[in-house]
């Protein structure tokens, strides 16, 4: 453990340092629990009264050692039937960087908690059980991760102690996970053989594995580059809220209060506004009580434009140079998330950035089979953890990016109009789901394109 | 406090990085907005303690130079740090705010509440809570709970749905995809928000000298009469401290949490400014709640059976 001269040297730093957001997917008993418990408290970020209760509860069950799992599982059903049932969130921090993880459960409903999880991640960790290698499990993790877009991908070929530390084992394994994975578009992918329970490559370089050179988990979360692709995008601003005081000190403001979705503003910009298509030039940027002249993604600021024009939470501001084009008819993929079914004819919700407006479910063309990646034509409804292809007709247009472009301008959710439950998450634009479609229709005769 | 880009620029290597704390400030502020844009009577839940006051530190800026466009509510459990109603009562004047209170001696001397015979009112708070929030028709309630405070509350969503009883089904919640909150309910239910879902304690107080925001005296090490009970440094007084066997002392002690003075614990400690206090918990080898909270220690679940019954 680091002395305490050493901890408080780091605390100057750590306001500065960087958040890294990451996922954890792993099936029921490929040791995630331990995996995340073993980063918790090798990283000593698991305090003593935690550890204490778990060493209790532990001893209470006549457990010979305390059981990782119980610094995770939160919830009294979670403990009492072993079992996760919902995503967490947990908070840790090193010198080099600040992490929230998203740790999601492996079992049933596996698809709707990854897909949650993997929503706001810069970065996915797949375990797999180095006996088993790459199962249909690690392919749908493999599969969704590739879905949501998430830029790094980590394979940890876990329990590497089972299989006698062998460099061929892992070798097989990270090779044919990186070509499936590659083959789905998924940018960047590192793979480290560990073994969560001896500790080796988590926090701690193995003895056990001298023929390994790359990094540990811990040490490849720590500097992985945190995606700034948000500012390479063209600017995307969805207005929130209107900002007017009225008041003797400020008679005249107006502004509009956002979190830049995406791209750099700066003012002396031309800008339009969507859907209406009214241009402007930002006058100022306020940046939660400063003045600023340039602001980028994520940041939440307030833009002040030159001419008074009608703006309304929903509109989206954008580069003239570079604004999106607006549409009535949405394709995309989805993800069911809730029990109630999606079927054609569904008249929903459908909320992108701060819009929400009345839509109706068009067509379901295909849906995707994680396994194989095969599409099936005309379900006719989605159900829970299905993803599939929908085409969903809105009552008002949209300024909707595709979500290989921007995973903040081209998500959306499906929501119930008469109970409000979240139906769908929904990614637009085409995904790597169209091109196996396509493999699908040449098994079938007569099919020309 | 330098302009936001000098700030990043400064502090991290890449141009268009944002540091952890501008990071989680910016999306703090997001969920303050989306909020005043989607629902009709939101309240702030103001206790006078530090998460509270980040609250409505970033609620402020959010609004800038607007008003904040909230009310404030109070759950008095009528053992409160008399500095804390203090420092209470001058931030919604100073701020030209409206404070509503919900009284728990109130709720006891109707009768509507009985004492516990452990003296503790901190589980007492969720009656009066709820029934204000019924009776004030608040549609979106925004507490300070943050997920690092608690293994139930890891499980908590940013916006998390209740019944009219207030209730939390951990079960039954909705999934929270992107940035894209669901605050969609039918009438009676409402939505409490947690802006700080994804601060730390460690995040809170590294904000707070940051931004330089004025606390209540108790965070910091100060003399005090205190005794011993069940482990904890209680704070002795009229609410009923110290009984027989019980014997008071005069510490330096501080305050790592506000809440009830029956159920709070303080700290040995002589911490006396913000640096002393970050690099006291930067060390602690104890959570916030494990050192200082009474009533999460009632059993394995306290909170998450709190929660389910409408506790914040």
């Amino acid at each position: 453990m680091s002395s305490t001269t050493e901890q408080v040297a780091h605390l100057a730093d750590l306001a500065a340092t960087t958040l890294l957001r990451f996922a954890t997917a792993g099936s029921v008993d490929d040791g995630k629990s331990t995996l995340v418990g073993r980063l918790l408290h090798d990283s000593k970020s698991v305090l003593t009264d935690q550890m204490e209760a778990v060493e209790a509860v532990s001893a209470q069950r006549g457990q010979e050692a305390p059981d990782l799992a119980l610094l995770t599982d939160g919830l009294r059903a979670e403990r009492e039937q072993g079992i996760t049932i919902d995503v967490a969130y947990r908070y840790f921090a090193t010198a080099r960087r600040r992490f929230i993880l998203a740790d999601t459960p492996g079992h049933v409903q596996y698809t709707r908690n990854m897909v949650t999880g993997a929503s706001t991640a810069d970065l996915a960790v797949v375990l797999v059980d180095a006996r088993n290698g790459v199962i249909e499990q690690t392919r749908r993790h493999a599969a969704v991760a590739a879905l949501l877009r998430v830029p790094h991908v980590v394979l940890a070929v876990n329990k590497m102690d089972l299989v006698g530390y062998q460099e061929s084992v892992f070798a097989a394994i990270a090779e044919e996970f990186t070509a499936y994975a590659s083959d789905l578009g998924v940018p960047e992918i590192t793979a480290i053989p560990i073994s969560a329970l001896a500790g080796d490559n988590v926090v701690d370089a193995s003895a056990n594995m001298d023929w390994y050179g790359g990094p540990t988990v811990l040490e490849h979360l720590e500097t992985v580059p945190v995606s700034h692709d948000l500012t390479a995008c063209p600017a995307r601003f969805p207005v929130q809220y209107v900002i007017r005081p009225q008041s003797a000190a400020h008679p005249d403001y107006r502004g509009y209060a956002g979190q830049i979705a995406s791209g750099v503003l700066r003012v002396g910009e031309a800008v339009t506004v969507l859907p209406s298509g009214r241009t402007s030039v930002i006058e100022g940027i306020d940046a939660l009580g400063e003045s600023v002249d340039i602001a980028w993604a994520p940041q939440s600021v307030t833009l002040r434009l030159k001419d008074d024009i009608d703006i309304s939470r929903g509109d989206l501001i954008a580069p003239s140079a570079n604004a999106p084009a607006t549409t009535q008819d949405v394709e995309a993929t989805v993800c069911h998330v809730a029990d109630q079914p999606l079927a054609v004819g569904a008249r929903v919700l459908i909320k992108h950035t701060t819009r929400t407006v009345k839509a109706i479910v068009k067509e379901i063309p295909s849906r995707l089979t994680l396994d194989d990646l095969s599409q099936h034509p005309n379900p006719g409804q989605l159900v829970a953890n299905d993803i599939g292809r929908v085409v969903v007709r809105t009552a008002e247009p949209l300024a909707l990016d595709a979500y290989a472009d921007s995973r903040r301008t081209g998500s959306f959710l499906l929501i119930d109009p008469a109970d409000g439950t979240t139906l769908a998450a929904g990614m637009a634009g085409e995904s790597f789901a169209s091109t196996a479609e396509t493999t699908v229709q040449t098994d079938e005769e007569g099919w020309d394109f | 406090m330098t302009t936001t880009v000098a700030h990043v620029h400064g502090e991290t290597d890449a141009p268009y990085a944002l540091s952890h704390l501008d990071a989680l400030e910016s999306e703090a502020v997001h969920i303050f907005r989306e909020v005043a844009g989607e629902f009709e009577k939101p309240v702030i839940l103001f206790s006078g303690g530090k998460d509270s006051i980040v609250m409505l530190h970033l609620a402020l800026k959010a609004f800038a130079p607007a008003p904040v466009p909230f009310t404030l509510l109070h759950v008095d459990t009528g053992h409160n740090f008399p500095e804390v109603l203090e420092y209470r009562d001058r931030t919604v004047e100073k701020h030209g705010l409206r404070l509503h209170v919900a009284s728990v001696q109130e709720y006891i001397d109707a009768g509507k509440l009985r004492e516990r015979p452990d003296g503790t009112r901190n589980p007492l708070q969720t009656v009066p809570l709820t029934e204000a929030i019924q009776k004030l028709k608040f549609d979106a309630v925004f507490g300070g709970g943050r997920r690092d405070e608690e293994k139930a509350r890891a499980k908590e969503r940013v916006f998390s749905l209740r019944d009219e009883f207030s209730q939390w089904d951990p079960r039954r919640q909705r999934p929270e995809l992107w940035q894209l909150y669901n605050g969609r309910h039918a009438p009676g239910e409402h939505v409490r928000v947690f802006p700080l879902s994804n601060w730390t304690e460690l995040d809170v107080w590294q904000y707070i000298a940051r931004e330089g925001i004025e606390l209540p005296e108790i965070y910091f090490a100060h003399e005090r009469e205190v005794f011993l009970r069940n482990g904890m440094w209680l704070t002795a007084g009229e609410w009923g401290g110290p009984k027989e066997g019980e014997t008071p002392e005069t510490r330096l002690i501080r305050y790592r949490t506000v809440g009830d003075m029956s159920c709070t614990g303080a700290v040995d400690s002589d911490a006396a400014t913000l640096d002393a206090v970050i690099a006291e918990i930067a060390v602690s080898r104890l959570t916030e709640r494990g050192a200082t909270r009474a009533d999460d220690k009632m059993s394995e679940a306290a909170m998450e059976d709190r929660k389910r019954e409408g506790y914040f």
